[in-house]
């Protein structure tokens, strides 16, 4: 069978559809056997169902704030509920969607398909991870409940540490015990990438998802112990007053930007590295085609985990960070976004030539490349140290951010749920609705957020629970733009949960895709391959030239 | 809610047109890249779209040329804004000499501004036009940000420090002023106008509103209160040094560092007098952390500042 992988997946493709007899999902059955399960596919859906709740908690607050924001009076709910409101959206959003989304659903269930392995190189610690997870989510859910938390999602001192009446410290607990969550399994994907490739993986033979949450996972290891150290400061400062934050006793609340940005700003490249990965082999698949400048795209995830670090100064231009440290902070922003744009050019060449089809994970590729390209560019603008004086802390940056988080990394981590689905469940979805929900998401992201930037210019200031008149009419636009986009994401909800009975059987590769992954039955079976896959090619073999080398 | 839609933010500064110029740029060549691949995209998913299932495309694996044109490109130009962007900054962070000093305090959740006659106001600013204005700005609790879309500046306000911001208006009239740092319940309407009037209006404004003393006269009134004139005298007696003539120079400590005699120095030396001691100076000096707010400690500065060799009142 190993002379030829390629026939072998030719085979397959032509075959009909089939569902294995026993697979991961029907291996066993009861709570036990998933709360206790040690399969990376099981726990990637532990984090689906976790992360999907934590998506729609966090929508639910973004949904009463634009409610809110469409009258400028601030009449619907009270500043202190308000303030609560956007801490909350921000916090479960960033520290309990968007880190976990795509490394802690998808690579967990890819990472080991990719590269020809069994599970995880420590089945046991992917497991203890869900739980820290989930511990670190009831400490936040409860802050949430018990007293709520309005200090921002930034938690800048001296207001959190002195000033906020709020539950700083169980939200802070929840922050850092989900850190370490993060941290193993970022040691575990970088283990089992040394470790565990198939025979013949070469590093240059792995596909960019992988080379994209192998960068990741270097900055979830090497940033997050960071915002750990933060967080137990500001618990400390909150319980005994310890001063490191405190002027009056000497210490400086300017060393919590440091401290948090340090990790932060790395931490947004968590949010937007695997995405990258996800768009790269959606991209090849459905262009059927090589990734243009294969090596460039893989060097540029290392290239921006490592600029990523040294860049967090540019959230502090306006502080007392002193001018030259600002410029060079400046300097190497501007130099974080070349990768980036190697990036883009690279997908954008890769079409060139293609086999292009519009089917759904395409179609959410196509809104990446296009919402990512305006997230980062409109990145320059807040990397330009006169312009980031008028537009920092303004609705810009809302919208900026919201282009790469929402528009890059929830696209991407859609496209990615609509590749992978047939994979991981074995069954398809109905593509003319998961079609129109993708449309529906592009329009309604636009309308929300590009108001934003204008508004950022105009002045309107972030964080605005009652805001000038003359705001109002963009502010509309943008709610009945949420109200689209919430829609949006109700759609696939519904068409998802649906396909897991009445979708057509997918059988093992329905999109003809090139990957380890694709070679196994759908749903795989608990050990992923029946025997250990040998490669002979680099990724991506979709022409063919590449095919007869075998 | 129709009434007044802007989409561009009012122009009323020296420095808001350099910034809105800059911006121009960064817009057009956000939108020529953006137009550029949204074309390319769509042209390339257009023209090679999928016409039979059995199509296998020839592979291309990458160009050198091309990697090098857009890693080169995208850094020249970067280059460029980034050089833009830091001579404006640096320009932006240095306020003229001759500027008029107003010195505002922030606190949850309102701006207190005092000016050099001694007229106080909150959440409004009255400043002349065609003049460069100095803020000298402090916190009374948390970091908050001084902001004015209209004049394109905008600076965090830490505890514990002196941030400056100047201006100079060019158009009268009144402008929003915000806090722009999260700081709180009732951050959103930690705010309100700036008003910028003729000069002459300006005088009138300051003669109209009735100040009971200048805040140079506030504060000699807290040196003698305080009892600072006991030890810092111009005579050869005095315990402490005397400050006549002293501000803005450099003071040789007895750690042997020199530091200059600016409102960081004194704000420090009143609250935590004991972390640098003047050379040949007794480290005797109390602190007055909690005997004096951060607006009396702006109006002993502006005191201390007036001080010239032969001043009078203070023998």
């Amino acid at each position: 069978m190993m002379s030829s992988p390629t026939m072998h997946r030719e085979e397959i493709a032509l075959e009909s559809p089939w569902t294995p007899k026993q697979h991961y999902l029907n291996m066993s059955y009861g709570v036990r056997s998933w709360l206790l399960t040690k399969d990376h596919k099981r726990i990637a859906l532990l984090y689906l169902l976790s992360i999907t709740l934590f998506f729609f908690v966090g929508g639910f607050f973004a949904v009463l704030i634009r409610l809110e924001l469409m009258t400028p009076q601030g009449d619907m709910v009270q500043s202190e509920t308000y303030n609560k409101l956007f801490t909350l959206h921000g916090v479960m959003m960033i520290f309990f969607f968007l880190i976990p989304s795509i490394p802690a659903v998808l690579g967990n269930f890819l990472v080991p398909m990719m590269i020809g392995a069994r599970d995880l190189a420590f089945p046991r610690l992917n497991l203890a991870s869900w739980y820290i997870f989930v511990i670190g989510a009831l400490f936040a859910l409860g802050s949430a409940i018990f007293g709520g938390l309005d200090t921002g999602w930034t938690f800048y001192t001296p207001y959190s540490s002195i000033y906020s009446n709020t539950n700083v410290v169980s939200a802070a607990l929840g922050v850092f015990i989900t850190g370490f969550s993060s941290i193993l399994t970022g040691l575990n994907f970088i283990v089992t990438i040394h470790k565990m490739r198939a025979p013949g993986l070469t590093w240059f033979r792995l596909p960019l998802f992988i080379w994209a949450h192998y960068a990741t996972s270097l900055i979830m290891v090497l940033g997050t112990p960071v915002i750990a150290i933060t967080m137990v400061l500001v618990i400390l400062e909150r319980f005994f007053g310890v001063g490191i934050f405190d002027p009056a006793v000497g210490g400086d609340p300017l060393l919590f930007q440091h401290l948090f940005w340090f990790y932060s700003h790395p931490a947004v490249y968590i949010m937007i590295l695997p995405g990258m990965g996800v768009i790269s082999e959606i991209v090849a698949c459905f262009a059927r085609k090589r990734i243009f400048g294969y090596r460039f795209v893989a060097m540029a995830s290392l290239a921006i985990a490592v600029i990523g670090f040294l860049v967090w100064g540019h959230h502090m231009f306006l502080t007392s960070q002193s001018v030259y440290a600002s410029m060079i902070f400046s300097l190497l922003s501007f130099l974080v976004a070349i990768p980036s744009a190697i990036k883009v050019f690279n997908w954008t060449a890769t079409l060139y030539k293609g086999s292009v089809s519009y089917q759904t994970p395409m179609l959410y590729a196509f809104g990446f490349i296009g919402l990512f390209t305006i997230g980062g560019l409109t990145g320059l603008f807040l990397a330009t140290l006169a312009v980031d004086i008028h537009v920092h802390d303004t609705y810009f940056i809302v919208a900026h951010f919201h282009y790469i988080m929402v528009g890059g990394m929830v696209m991407a981590y859609l496209g990615g749920i609509h590749f992978w689905w047939p994979k991981m469940f074995g069954r398809l979805y109905p593509e003319g609705w998961a079609r129109f929900a993708a449309l529906v998401i592009f329009v309604g992201f636009n309308l929300t957020f590009f108001p934003q930037f204008v508004l950022g210019y105009l002045g309107m200031p972030r964080r605005y629970h009652v805001y000038p008149e003359e705001f109002q009419v963009l502010n509309v636009m943008s709610s009945a733009g949420a109200s689209i986009l919430g829609v949006g994401y109700l759609i696939p909800m519904v068409y998802l949960i649906w396909s897991l009975k009445y979708g057509h059987v997918a059988g093992p590769n329905p999109w003809r895709a090139a990957g380890l992954e694709w070679e196994t039955p759908s749903p795989p079976i608990t050990h992923n391959f029946e025997s250990t896959p040998v490669v002979q090619r680099g990724a991506y073999p979709y022409s063919p030239e590449e095919v007869q080398v075998v | 809610m129709w009434s007044g839609f802007p989409l561009f933010p009012e122009t009323a500064s020296t420095v808001a047109g350099r910034i809105d110029n800059l911006y121009f740029f960064l817009v057009s060549v956000t939108a020529f890249f953006t137009l550029l691949i949204f074309l390319l995209v769509f042209i390339f998913a257009l023209k090679y779209r999928r016409k039979s299932e059995t199509e296998r495309p020839r592979p291309i694996t990458g160009s050198f040329f091309l990697e090098f044109i857009w890693i080169g490109v995208p850094l020249v130009i970067t280059l460029i804004m980034f050089t833009w962007g830091a001579v404006l900054y640096f320009d932006l962070a240095r306020p003229p000499k001759g500027a008029l000093d107003i010195y505002v305090v922030g606190k949850q959740w309102m701006w207190k501004v005092q000016h050099p006659t001694g007229q106080r106001e909150i959440n409004e600013l009255h400043i002349p036009i065609n003049r460069p204005v100095r803020l000298t700005m402090a916190t009374e609790d948390v970091i908050h940000s001084f902001y004015i879309p209209a004049f394109r500046i905008k600076k965090d306000v830490e505890p514990g420090k002196y941030s400056t911001l100047w201006f100079e208006a060019t158009q009268t009239g009144e402008f929003h002023l915000f806090c722009a740092e999260y700081c709180g319940t009732r951050h959103s309407l930690m705010g309100g106008k700036v008003v910028a009037l003729e000069p002459k209006q300006y005088q009138a404004w300051l003669s109209g509103g009735a100040a009971d003393e200048t805040l140079e006269e506030a504060g000699a009134r807290l040196f003698q209160q305080l009892g600072c004139v006991t030890c810092h005298r111009a005579d050869s007696g005095a315990r402490g040094p005397a400050l006549e003539g002293k501000f803005g120079k450099p003071v040789l400590l007895s750690s042997g560092e020199t530091v200059i005699f600016d409102e960081a120095y004194t704000r420090e030396s009143i609250l935590n007098p004991r972390s640098k001691i003047v050379a040949g100076y007794p480290t005797v000096m109390p602190t007055f952390q909690g005997q004096i707010s951060e607006e009396g400690l702006l109006q002993l500065i502006a005191f201390i500042k007036s001080l010239t060799p032969r001043q009078e009142g203070n023998q």
